[in-house]
């Protein structure tokens, strides 16, 4: 089935060291007259520096009401191999985890009904697999629910949550990221499949502050691992970066952004009181220093991309909770945001955008939460506030 | 054929299923871990169990064929146990120390790309671009491959004074993080929409339409039961286009991608940071792009000479101020660089402290 196209642009990515997603869709193309017709449009798109992706065409299966996205070339005569050309979103395992058992089971069913090329991942977390026919849909969805592979969510509704490795294989993390994952998925999974919301709510879930799942950019609750307490020293290893070469003074003390830190040649020290739990020294002294010991979560809200009046990062709304399972005040905690939300918001609008418009109180008033300057990077500057009946009473 | 019988509401299998006994026996009990080399590592568990990783690039578009060919491998060195990162790459996760050296070998063999650990450029977030999506103004998984060809050795072998993290969005709506990256790919618009006024009434609906701007340029036009656009006002996000096709955004040889800087997500040191304008726009040119890749190569060649171990491109950029990053990059500064949108006033500077241009 495939080369019915010549495509010299592409050709020219397929040269050089870094693994080439051309040849990706060539290797699919042999098998799949619908990848064959993507490789051909591509190269046209290549040559004339524009997409040819029709925008439009609701499809799923029965009962949902996302998981698929339709897909059309606006060139169906030219290629009509990907006259429909749909997306359908699986729900990745927490963590990313796979079997090679599992993964060619994948691979089996969509050889079978769709174009073999995938994106592993997409950037919400899906495992994303790249083009099929409207027709094929019911059949998808019931190959794979059979053998325990459910869709994952679009449209105004929940994401899938995803979330960092976490207790699978860091030191670091604070909470059981993977855990926390797979039950708030099952706990939504109707917000999931049926969208019901204003906009989408995605939830991302990282261990520490480092951040690896980007939480903080990109989801309108990240969850992020964290302790209270002092920060564990073990000073023998602390001695051991020094003799291996480590300017500890240079590279950690005086990279520690609180200042909280000292370090005499000897003997490591923290004022546990000052440190912001930034990571900084944890990380780069992962053998001598580990996170305290009462471990828990900071819950942030609203973060997003910039359509359309700009970025936001997530903001602190609850400095500290323990999140252990079976997570029962985490999950009526997230509910309650989310029906403020879909309360108060207009269609169209993400969280942390009606919480720009409407202020954090009433937010905090509905879910519950006392105002705290953690949740500020400095109180206001203007005189200009509100005062509200409840105010009086007290 | 009959089909299988289909199940609702299910979510995904538990991970439990997939994750190796090394993992399960040391879940959330482990000690520490050391990087080995650019691609590989070794987490050491508290029982003293250790779990090697190895870790090789993606281009995350992958053929079922592919991923195959990684089972079998995984299946031959690792019982089969793998996992994928936020930043596409893919992780065999070794259990037997001795297996690392030949899987390495193996891989490197098959043409895979080994690297990825510490400090480092990894893998590219990056979005569909011409190869799925209509919003699309470039094609994001041909300039990874170009930009990541040239940067090659920086995710195999050379270290950086922190991690490097880039990416790649196709249009503003940035389905990746590149909003916080440290040196990222966006693709942008330049023109004002033009309208094809016979379509609008018969597709789009006018206030859903006016409504979807977000600079209010758009007014309803009832004369031709159509909009129009004040071109003063526009800033050519293509909203509209997503809302009512007819309203044609593409402007094939004035589209292109402009380069934002300085991004950062983790806590680590200052506090996570958007990515600031550094290049406002390049043309594209399929299917390399030589003008982005070098102007991305410059600038993470000047970071790499100029920063402290550890700051990432960001805290180098904040520490030495932005005057001198333009002096530094020799990257012009041009009026599309002062912020007129929704945080501009923030970005004004109000001291007279600063520094010159050499
Ligand atoms: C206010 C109007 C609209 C807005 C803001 C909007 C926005 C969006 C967004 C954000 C997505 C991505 C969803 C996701 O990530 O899951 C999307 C997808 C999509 N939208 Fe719209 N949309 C609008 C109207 C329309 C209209 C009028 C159509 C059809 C004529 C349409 C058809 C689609 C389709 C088919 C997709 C799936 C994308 C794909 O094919 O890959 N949308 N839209
Ligand atoms: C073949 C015709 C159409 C298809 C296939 C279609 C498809 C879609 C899809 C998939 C979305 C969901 C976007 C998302 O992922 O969030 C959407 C949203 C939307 N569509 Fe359509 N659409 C069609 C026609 C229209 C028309 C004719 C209008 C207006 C007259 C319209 C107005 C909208 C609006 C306002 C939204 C946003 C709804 C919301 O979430 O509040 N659509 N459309
Ligand atoms: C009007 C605004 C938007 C439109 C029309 C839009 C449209 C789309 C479309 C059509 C896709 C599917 C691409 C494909 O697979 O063919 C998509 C994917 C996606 N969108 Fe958007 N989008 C919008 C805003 C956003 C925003 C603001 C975010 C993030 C906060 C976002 C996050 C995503 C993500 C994560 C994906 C998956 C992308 C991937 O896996 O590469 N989108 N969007
Ligand atoms: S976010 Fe923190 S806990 Fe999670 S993998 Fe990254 S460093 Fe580890
Ligand atoms: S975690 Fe950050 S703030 Fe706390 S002691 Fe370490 S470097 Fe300082
Ligand atoms: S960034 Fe824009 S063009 Fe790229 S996949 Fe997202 S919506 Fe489509
Ligand atoms: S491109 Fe954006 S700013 Fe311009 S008219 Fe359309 S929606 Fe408004």
């Amino acid at each position: 089935m495939s080369g019915k196209y010549k495509t010299p642009m592409l050709d020219e990515l397929e040269k050089g060291p870094w693994p080439s997603f051309v040849t990706e869709i060539k290797k699919a193309a042999k098998k799949s007259s619908m990848a064959d017709d993507e490789l051909g449009q591509l190269e046209k798109s290549y040559k004339t520096k524009r997409g040819y992706w029709k925008h439009g065409g609701i499809v799923g299966v029965l009962g949902y009401g996302g998981g698929v996205i339709g897909r059309y070339s606006s060139l169906p005569e030219e290629f009509p191999g990907i006259a429909q050309f749909h997306t359908v979103r699986i729900n990745q395992t927490s963590g990313f985890f796979y079997t090679a058992k599992a993964l060619k089971m994948i691979c089996d069913i969509w050889d079978k009904y769709g174009s073999g090329l995938t994106n592993m991942h997409g950037s919400t977390g899906d495992l994303v697999l790249l083009g099929t026919t409207t027709e094929n849909l019911e059949a998808i969805f019931a190959e794979y629910s059979s053998r325990g592979w459910d869709l994952g969510g679009s449209g105004s509704a929940m994401r899938t949550p995803s979330c960092c490795v976490g207790p699978g294989r860091c030191e670091w993390s604070c909470i059981d990221t993977l855990d926390i994952t797979y039950a708030l998925t099952q706990e939504f999974q109707d917000e999931l499949h049926r969208p019901a919301f204003p906009y989408k709510f995605k939830i991302k879930t990282a261990g520490c502050a480092v951040d690896c799942v980007a939480a903080i950019a990109r989801a309108d609750l990240s969850i992020i691992g964290t302790w209270k307490g002092n920060i564990q020293i073990d000073q023998a290893e602390v001695k051991k970066y020094a003799d291996s070469g480590m300017n500890i003074n240079a590279e950690i003390i005086d990279m520690c952004p609180t200042e909280c830190m000292s370090y005499d040649g000897k003997t490591l020290k923290i004022n546990d009181v000052q440190c912001n739990r930034c990571m900084h020294c944890i990380a780069k002294m992962t053998k001598a220093l580990r996170p305290g010991k009462e471990k828990g979560a900071t819950l942030l809200v609203g973060s997003k991309a910039p359509i359309v009046v700009g970025s936001l990062l997530s903001w602190v709304i609850v400095p500290f909770i323990k999140v252990e399972a079976p997570y029962t005040e985490l999950k009526t905690l997230i509910r309650s945001m989310i029906e403020w939300w879909d309360d108060t918001a207009k269609p169209r609008e993400r969280i942390g955008e009606v919480l720009e418009i409407k202020g954090l109180r009433p937010f905090l008033e509905h879910i519950g939460v006392p105002p705290q300057p953690q949740q500020v990077k400095e109180p206001r500057k203007d005189p200009f506030f509100f005062w509200s009946e409840s105010d009086f009473k007290k | 054929m009959a089909l299988p019988k289909r199940q609702t509401d299910i979510g995904p299998p538990k991970y439990d299923q997939f994750i190796p006994p090394v993992i399960k026996k040391n879940y959330g009990k482990w000690k520490y871990h050391e990087v080995l080399s650019g691609g590989t590592m070794v987490h050491v568990a508290e029982s003293g169990d250790k779990l090697y990783t190895v870790r090789v690039a993606s281009p995350r578009i992958l053929s079922t064929e592919t991923i195959r060919e990684i089972c079998d491998m995984s299946e031959k060195y690792c019982d089969g146990y793998l996992r994928f990162t936020t930043r596409n790459n893919v992780e065999f996760l070794v259990s037997d120390q001795s297996k690392v050296d030949p899987l390495v070998a193996e891989l490197k063999a098959k043409k895979y790309s080994v690297g990825g650990i510490g400090p480092r450029v990894s893998n590219v977030v990056h979005t569909q671009g011409w190869v799925h999506c209509h919003s699309a103004c470039t094609d994001a998984s041909g300039l990874v491959k170009a930009i990541m060809d040239d940067l090659y050795e920086y995710f195999t072998t050379k270290e950086l004074p922190n991690k490097v993290r880039l990416a790649v969005a196709c249009c503003v709506n940035m389905c990746g993080a590149v909003h916080c990256s440290d040196i990222a790919v966006v693709a942008v618009h330049r023109k004002v929409p033009t309208i094809n006024h016979e379509l609008v009434p018969k597709v789009c609906e006018i206030p859903t339409t006016v409504a979807s701007c977000p600079t209010s340029a758009i007014r309803p036009n009832p004369k031709d039961k159509s909009v129009t656009i004040n071109e003063d006002k526009c800033m050519y996000c293509g909203n509209c286009f997503t809302v009512c096709p007819p309203i044609d955004i593409h402007k094939p040889e004035e589209d292109g991608v402009a380069i934002v800087v300085g991004g950062k997500i983790g806590s680590l040191r200052t506090n996570p940071k958007f990515s600031k304008l550094a290049i406002p726009f390049f043309y594209n040119e399929p299917p390399r792009w030589p003008k982005v890749v070098a102007a991305i190569k410059n600038i993470l060649e000047v970071y790499a000479k100029n920063a402290r171990k550890h700051e990432r491109v960001g805290e180098w950029i904040e520490r030495i101020g932005w005057e001198d990053f333009f002096n530094l990059t020799g990257i012009e500064f041009t009026f599309q660089h002062i912020d007129d949108f929704t945080f501009a006033r923030d970005t004004f500077r109000t001291s007279a402290a600063f520094k010159y241009s050499r």
